[in-house]
């Protein structure tokens, strides 16, 4: 099985590409940007005191492990399928970000880089950005849409609390992918001394690797936790897709585990549809290339780049990781979508049946277990990524139930 | 041999520096580019920039981005950005057009169907600013082996190690970006891009033009005179954004054309 031929665990190839996807789609003067940073990532890969000083962090500064937790109400509930939650929302600032934030800076202090730019959708990543840079003494600036610091205030002040500039992105439509193309802009203006930290597993080579790699405690821990708990592997394991880092840190570990069914949740928004109001890239798009990759993408005939739609900024975003494009390509993962109806649903079952306050990323991938749990037997074993708190969304959920906050009628 | 070769023959022959002039293709419509375009070889422009609306401009600066959403809202696609090219080959046939922009456009519509489509509009070249040379089996050499050329970018953190690889498959001419930057951002210094010029040339014999933060005769000829040839864009672009007319963004063309003729 972890035989090199058969196993999907060994790309990218040195061109950085998952079968077709993925690659090095950048300007010339970013070029040799991505490949030092390529050559410092290989490197700090078998450096063991690199791993020691991330070890150290994840331990220490960020809580790891984080438990996996079996939600005995939510099974009983849902009358099926046992449901294990990898409670990454426990993590020092609310997510799995930090996980592949550390990583990112710990190698930005090695490669003597001063200034770390980030973008951000939900704020989750600038808010793990900053909070890293405020702890190593870093220049910080965010690059977030305009709509989205006007929907996550919560978290622009956070940023701004642990002394990141924030950037609020008009150019273009004022979202997620222009905040990237702006994080781009300033990357290539300051190459000496500033570290592009992305958030997700998108972006050029070595990106989507270097990220999965940071992320894939999530499923490494996972895989030894309910070995604890069970005795074995999980039969199906749900995860949250927006570019899609959570989803990969969880799957990764367990790709070539044949038995373990992979879903990743695409964010449907008002329903995958012809009017496109909706963030699914593999459900609703098609391979194009943007932001350094080749990947599915939400584009119009002429290969324009289309706004996605989700309540969730976290997941608004048209593209998606590529290695993601590939893994639906050849069949290993099933991706799937889902409301913003459907997830708010989710996101209060959640709270009233296990006492979480789910994200509304994660709260996604809830709402997919609550279709599949009751049609599966009661020793199935469904392992979903919890991977972020809802402190921050409960403005946005309080606006879509319509309740007042500031009566709280 | 493309229009782009015989015009950097006929210039070397004569001693001159090139004009490359850049503007958006149907900004702030398809008419009243088409009629900047037209204008553009008697305004004194040696070589077309024609630039291909794209929705996520990464290396462009506010001008040129907005430049290509009033094209996009007016319903410019790359099917109306080819239409474009024949119709100013109606009344042009020396003229090169170099096609600008972003590769997804152009993926999308499937390289082998845009590379004939783009030869018969007209187009002689293409300039793809996120396709470096790792990326050369896409586009890159299908367009050499159609009789297009591939100009690269090089910039300033295209180091000696890394120049060959840059040189390698390009053709037509070299494009220097002047600044590390965005286009329309900070100013390019003559002083800075001189040694930088003689470094590339003294490594390949194709034309060396020097483009981004050049927006004034007196900087055209500046950079001109250390290099081939220099580019101006933004500094155009801003005069369609104002709302000048044809008559007067192209009078203002020809003082920059007449700068880099000077060097």
């Amino acid at each position: 099985m972890n035989d090199r031929i058969n196993s999907y665990k060994t790309g990218p190839d040195e061109n950085g590409r998952f079968g077709n996807f993925g690659g090095r789609f950048v300007s010339e003067t970013l070029m040799p940007l991505i490949l030092s940073l390529e050559e410092q990532y290989e490197r700090a890969k078998t450096d063991d005191s690199f791993w020691a000083e991330m070890n150290d962090l994840w331990t220490h500064y960020v809580g790891r492990p984080s438990p996996l937790y079996f939600a005995e109400r939510l099974t009983e509930h849902l009358g099926g399928a046992k449901v294990y939650l990898k409670r990454d929302e426990l993590n020092h600032t609310g997510a799995h970000k930090i996980n592949n934030v550390l990583g990112q800076i710990i190698l930005a202090r090695r490669m003597g880089k001063t200034r770390i730019i980030a973008e951000t959708g939900a704020g989750q990543h600038g808010v793990a950005t900053a909070t890293v840079c405020a702890k190593f003494g870093l220049k910080c600036v965010i690059y977030m849409g305009a709509h989205d610091v006007e929907r996550q205030s919560p978290n622009v002040f956070r940023m701004k609390l642990l002394g990141a500039e924030v950037v609020a992105v008009t150019s273009g439509r004022g979202t997620l992918k222009d905040a990237m193309n702006d994080a781009m802009r300033d990357w290539v203006t300051n190459v000496d001394d500033t570290f592009y930290c992305i958030g997700t597993v998108a972006g050029p080579h070595p990106y989507p690797a270097m990220v999965r790699d940071f992320q894939a405690i999530i499923g490494k821990e996972a895989k030894e936790q309910m070995q604890a708990a069970e005795g074995r592997l999980p039969d199906t394991l749900v995860a949250a897709i927006g570019g899609g880092s959570n989803a990969m840190g969880l799957f990764f570990p367990f790709l070539d585990d044949a038995s373990v069914n992979i879903i990743g949740v695409e964010a449907g928004g008002k329903g995958v549809n012809a009017k496109m109001e909706h963030c699914a890239s593999l459900t609703g798009g098609r391979p194009g290339v943007l932001h350094g990759n080749r990947t599915y993408l939400l584009q119009d005939d002429d290969g324009q780049i289309l706004e996605g739609f989700s309540i969730s900024a976290g997941l608004d975003y048209p593209g998606i990781g590529p290695e993601h494009s590939w893994l639906h390509d050849i069949g290993r993962a099933q991706y799937v979508s889902i409301t913003d109806v459907e997830a708010l649903e989710a996101f209060q079952l959640c709270c009233e049946l296990e006492g979480i306050i789910p994200a509304l990323e994660p709260s996604h991938a809830l709402a997919h277990v609550m279709k599949i749990a009751p049609d599966l037997p009661k020793d199935h074993l469904i392992c979903m990524n919890m991977c972020g708190r809802g402190d921050k969304d409960i403005f946005t959920v309080a606006k879509a139930l319509g309740v007042d906050m500031d009566t709280g009628a | 041999m493309t229009r782009i070769d015989r015009k950097f023959a006929e210039l070397q022959a004569k001693g001159k520096k090139a004009f490359v002039s850049y503007i958006m293709a149907g900004d702030p419509d398809f008419d009243t580019s088409l009629e900047i375009a037209k204008g553009l070889p008697a305004a004194g422009v040696d070589v077309i920039e024609l630039g291909l609306p794209f929705t996520d401009p990464m290396a462009d600066g506010p001008t040129i981005q907005l430049a290509g959403q009033r094209a996009l809202a007016a319903g410019m696609t790359l099917q109306r950005t080819l239409d474009m090219a024949r119709e100013f080959r109606k009344t042009d046939d020396t003229t090169p057009i170099v096609l600008m922009g972003y590769y997804n456009p152009i993926y999308n519509r499937g390289v082998d169907r845009f590379l004939v489509d783009a030869k018969e509009a007209g187009i002689d070249g293409m300039i793809v600013v996120d396709l470096p040379p790792e990326e050369d089996s896409e586009l890159c050499i299908p367009a050499q082996a159609a009789g297009l050329n591939f100009i690269r970018l090089a910039t300033p953190t295209t180091d000696d190690a890394r120049l060959p690889k840059v040189l390698q498959n390009t053709s037509g001419f070299l494009y220097y970006v002047s600044i590390n930057g965005i286009t329309g951002a900070a100013e390019a210094e003559a002083a800075d891009v001189g040694p930088e010029v003689a470094r590339i040339k003294a490594k390949t014999d194709i034309p060396v033009i020097v483009g981004f933060g050049i927006n004034t005769p007196d900087k055209a000829e500046a950079v001109a005179k250390v290099a081939d040839g220099a580019v101006v864009g933004s500094a155009i672009v801003s005069r369609i954004a104002a709302g000048d007319s044809v008559a007067d963004v192209l009078a203002f063309v020809k003082t920059l054309a007449d700068g880099a003729h000077r060097a």
